[in-house]
């Protein structure tokens, strides 16, 4: 199958270290250590609590998908989905590597990475 | 303080175009604006307020008043997608209410389908400094991928069917064909719906909205003035709005942000959803109306796919007769936002100007609610509650 061309939007200086454990294959999420929360997509200031002490944490790799839908209509089709990472929150993903017509939610997925042309790569989950 | 009785719709115009590939988009915002004008009485030399919101051309509101050559002492241009316009009107009460202003104009327009605009289907990148972009737009997300993750989850949580959804499709049709201007004037069935092609699955072409070109505009105005202009009254009564994103994480599909918004509405117009005798519903794609009806209360919810079934939603059947143009399903949805033709078809409720197959009999009550953006990410809900005097 024809290969989907990942885009390689600039990353913010505040998320430049999850783009960097990318790299080394790692996904990182962001945990507050006064709440005590996961959130997702990562934030120097928790926005539960708004604290400032939030340290970034190494997923699992595991996940459940919480929602998706398969594009049909594009050049090459693909899953899109909200995968809910062990660590407690939910993340936009491409669920890949597999049959689209037996994704369901509720799946156990795990984690792969995507290489992109010129930078990081992306993490995506297959089912586990 | 509230904004109850506090400003009227007077003007209301939405422009017949469907297509306007010879005019540009400021040329189609000052056609509405005259129109609605013209609507209500009055002329571009009245209006000290003007709303308008990211569809105009230019730095916020200042381009679109060079052009029309304004003169205002207020101007708003908050953009809450196709949103917008339900919550312009509700600021443009609030500015009125305060002595801002007294003849406020909220225009809309645009051309995607003359720009050969993949609307729904094409992610689009959006502006490199929002902070959510490195972390989903290269996933894919469209406008349909987006909206069909929340059907597709609360199919899986409440056992909605594509067939239930269908009928939103259904009922939207069957509106539309009394309406000359609408794209789409067919009567479809639920078969052909869910026998159109899967665009996102779980949603079929059918499931979405039209892409048109067009626009239109509303006045708003304070009481003293709409007693001088001898138009029908179309009073505003309560107005809630609420954004509503992923919620750091903690990312919930099943409902929008009309569940904040609408019983702000409710209050401050002191009347139940039991009451509301036609609603205009944003109806981006049939999972939209299902979602946004059970948040503002016509249903519980997870019932929606129950309530909007066997013709529920159609004019003189249903129970809550919505969208009786034919909404953005079938008649229009210009410049992708749909919110400023939800208040226009409410005011012509309220006025008895709908087409007669479809106008609610002694409509004095009627519901208006928006939602910008994408259900699936963030977005923007605005409800109105409008009463006729």
């Amino acid at each position: 199958m024809e290969e989907r061309k990942l885009p390689l939007p600039e990353p913010s200086p505040e998320t430049a270290q999850y783009w960097e454990a990318a790299k080394q294959g790692r996904l990182l999420v962001r945990r507050c250590t006064e709440c005590g929360r996961a959130h997702y997509y990562p934030r120097p200031l928790c926005p539960f609590c708004c604290s400032d002490k939030t340290e970034w944490q190494t997923a699992s790799g595991g996940g459940t998908i919480y929602s998706f839908s398969v594009m049909q209509r594009a050049p090459v089709p693909y899953a899109i989905a909200y995968v809910t990472l062990d660590e407690g929150t939910t993340m936009m993903t491409n669920i890949v590597d597999c049959d689209f017509a037996a994704i369901r939610i509720g799946m156990r997925v795990r984690l792969v990475f995507k290489p992109r042309e010129g930078g990081a790569p992306l993490p995506m989950f297959t089912p586990a | 303080m509230t904004i109850k009785g506090k400003a009227y719709i007077a003007g209301a115009f939405e422009h017949p175009t469907r297509k306007a590939a010879d005019k540009s988009v400021a040329l189609l915002h000052a056609e509405c604006a005259k129109g609605a004008l013209a609507d209500a009485g009055l002329t571009m030399a009245d209006v000290d307020g003007y709303f308008c919101a990211g569809d105009a051309p230019g730095m916020g509101p200042l381009s679109m008043l060079d052009y029309m050559n304004l003169r205002v002492r207020h101007a708003d241009s908050t953009d809450t997608g196709g949103s917008s316009y339900l919550l312009h009107v509700a600021h443009a009460a609030e500015a009125i209410a305060l002595g801002k202003c007294s003849v406020a104009l909220i225009t809309l327009a645009g051309r995607p389908r003359s720009e050969g605009m993949a609307t729904g289907t094409a992610p689009r990148p959006g502006n490199p400094a929002q902070p959510d972009i490195p972390f989903e737009f290269p996933y894919g997300p469209t406008v349909v991928n987006m909206y069909a993750m929340c059907a597709m989850r609360h199919m899986h949580e409440y056992g909605t069917t594509s067939e239930q959804l269908a009928w939103i499709k259904v009922a939207a049709s069957h509106h539309a064909q009394h309406n000359p201007n609408a794209m789409l004037r067919d009567v479809v069935t639920v078969k052909d719906v869910v026998e159109s092609p899967i665009v996102a699955s779980p949603l079929h072409r059918l499931d979405c909205c039209v892409i048109s070109d067009g626009g239109g505009a509303l006045v708003v105005v304070a009481p003293e003035v709409m007693k001088s202009l001898g138009r029908p009254r179309v009073k505003i009564i309560g107005a809630g709005e609420a954004p509503k994103g992923q919620l750091g994480g903690d990312v919930d599909l099943t409902f929008s942000g009309a569940r904040w918004s609408g019983p702000r509405a409710f209050a401050e117009a002191g009347v139940k959803p039991a009451d509301i005798q036609y609603a205009s519903i944003y109806d981006s794609f049939t999972i939209t109306v299902l979602i946004q009806i059970e948040d503002l209360g016509f249903c519980a919810k997870g019932e929606g796919g129950r309530f909007v079934a066997d013709g529920n939603l159609i004019s003189g059947t249903g129970k809550l007769p919505f969208n009786t143009d034919g909404g953005g399903l079938c008649n229009n949805h210009p410049a992708n936002r749909g919110g400023m033709t939800k208040v226009i078809e409410a005011v012509r409720q309220l006025r008895a100007e709908a087409h007669p197959a479809v106008q609610v009999r002694n409509c004095t009550l009627a519901l208006a609610h928006g939602t910008g953006g994408s259900l699936g990410t963030r977005h923007g809900s605005a409800t109105l509650i409008l009463e006729r005097e």
